[in-house]
């Protein structure tokens, strides 16, 4: 209750993870861990979705819908009927 | 700045034929700088903070020379975004450095970053337009952690040939991380400490300053002017003390909180009115002000560090319907009332 954060859509495929640890360095918010070879994901509810992670996993093994979690941005968008929300302009 | 040369080399390059990049290193024009922090950076920094010229605190995108570098100093980089940079060469004091500032139009690194601004093609054209290969001989970048949403270390590699190094998320833990470039997972770690949230007050005042006074001046509502400011200043400031998780309904139970007082004033302390225009009143303050508060809650979602677009989707949804029915009520609740003593029933 009072909680709209508990879930986000991070998602990761372990088997393509290769152990490069890029995620577990660049993560904000420390949702990935070292674990043997593999990296799992320890805090996915932690995740803000900025994409970091996405984009420098160099097997694809995570994916990730990014983008900024700043209400004035999205309703700003809605309202103008742009499809991506941004900061400024 | 302290620049000793021209710092608008980026045209120069641009404008050079392809066998510009044979010539000796030396050559380049790069602006040298300094650790320091003159009285007008000071005064910039202030400046930007209080939100004056948004997005005129910038230096111009390219290559500086921090001390004396040489062809084997290590490279950072940064934004052009006057903040991000003078943070970024305060950090680096004592050491001789290359920086290099991405055109990122005068934005933070990590905002930058999710525009796409700092980005591994703003990056690799910047490596281009420097000629880096021919300023230093080894090939890694040093880059801030926050900037990684905007750039693709394994790109940067295949494209330009150098190796992405994601340091610490502040520049501050600098000094620590380059003794043996490893960050301990604090200095991977955002934080939004009560530091970190006060810097943002001046500048969440200065757009509340047009709404404050209408309210305040055109309308003389004490309760409205107690609304933004709860929702400007206190609130940035409580956030981790409020009960609940959601910004919203934190923002809703501060509202409510900060509207008691005017509540119980005009319940308890106007004993000439009519119980029920007391009542009326009650209501306006209780239902018509608190989601002003709330309102401005949801929206500082942009200013914190760990809201996800998911999230605040599903707060928008959830809250947003609430909060316009209680402003709807309250406000009609108070037309009524104004109506009343206008008529004077």
């Amino acid at each position: 209750m009072f909680n709209s954060y508990l879930s986000n859509t991070l998602q990761y495929k372990a088997e393509l993870c290769i152990g490069c640890e890029m995620c577990t360095s660049i993560c904000p918010h420390a949702v990935f861990a070292r674990n043997g070879r593999a990296v799992t994901l320890a805090h996915p509810e932690a995740c803000m979705e900025c994409g970091a992670c996405q984009l420098n996993c160099p097997t694809g093994a995570i994916t990730v819908d990014s983008g900024v979690g700043c209400a004035a941005a999205m309703i700003h968008a809605a309202l103008t009927g742009q499809k991506e929300a941004t900061c400024g302009n | 700045m302290n620049m000793t040369t021209t710092s608008a080399h980026d045209e120069q390059v641009a404008k050079e034929p392809m066998s510009a990049r044979q010539v000796d290193s030396s050559q380049l024009p790069i602006a040298s700088i300094t650790s320091q922090m003159t009285a007008s950076n000071h005064w910039d920094h202030f400046l930007a903070r209080w939100g004056v010229n948004r997005s005129g605190h910038r230096v111009e995108p390219g290559l500086y020379a921090l001390g004396h570098p040489t062809p084997d100093s290590s490279v950072f980089v940064t934004a052009n975004y006057t903040l991000s940079f003078d943070a970024l060469r305060s950090a680096l004091a004592g050491q001789d450095a290359y920086i290099m500032a991405l055109d990122t139009q005068g934005i933070n690194v990590w905002c930058a970053a999710g525009k796409g601004t700092f980005g591994t093609d703003e990056l690799v054209h910047r490596i281009e337009a420097t000629q880096l290969h021919q300023v230093i001989r080894h090939r890694v970048l040093i880059l801030p952690q926050l900037g990684a949403p905007g750039v693709a270390a394994h790109e940067v590699k295949k494209r330009s040939g150098f190796r992405v190094e994601y340091g610490p998320v502040r520049a501050a833990d600098l000094p620590e991380y380059l003794r043996n470039h490893q960050a301990t997972p604090e200095m991977r770690r955002v934080s939004f400490s009560l530091r970190d949230r006060l810097v943002l007050v001046p500048v969440e005042l200065v757009y509340a300053l047009i709404p404050l006074l209408i309210v305040g001046v055109v309308l003389r509502s004490g309760g409205a002017v107690a609304a933004i400011l709860a929702g400007v200043v206190l609130f940035p400031i409580l956030l981790p003390w409020i009960p609940t998780h959601d910004l919203s309904t934190k923002g809703l139970i501060l509202g409510e909180v900060v509207q008691l007082p005017f509540a119980l004033a005009v319940l308890l302390g106007r004993p000439e009115m009519v119980w029920w225009v007391r009542a009326g009143w009650v209501l306006v303050y209780l239902l018509a002000f608190p989601p002003i508060t709330a309102f401005l809650a949801l929206n500082f979602t942009g200013s914190t560090s760990f809201t996800s677009k998911t999230g605040v989707r599903r707060e928008i949804f959830a809250y947003i319907p609430v909060m316009a029915w209680m402003f709807g009520i309250g406000i009609v609740a108070m037309l009524a009332l104004y109506v009343r003593r206008i008529l004077g029933a």
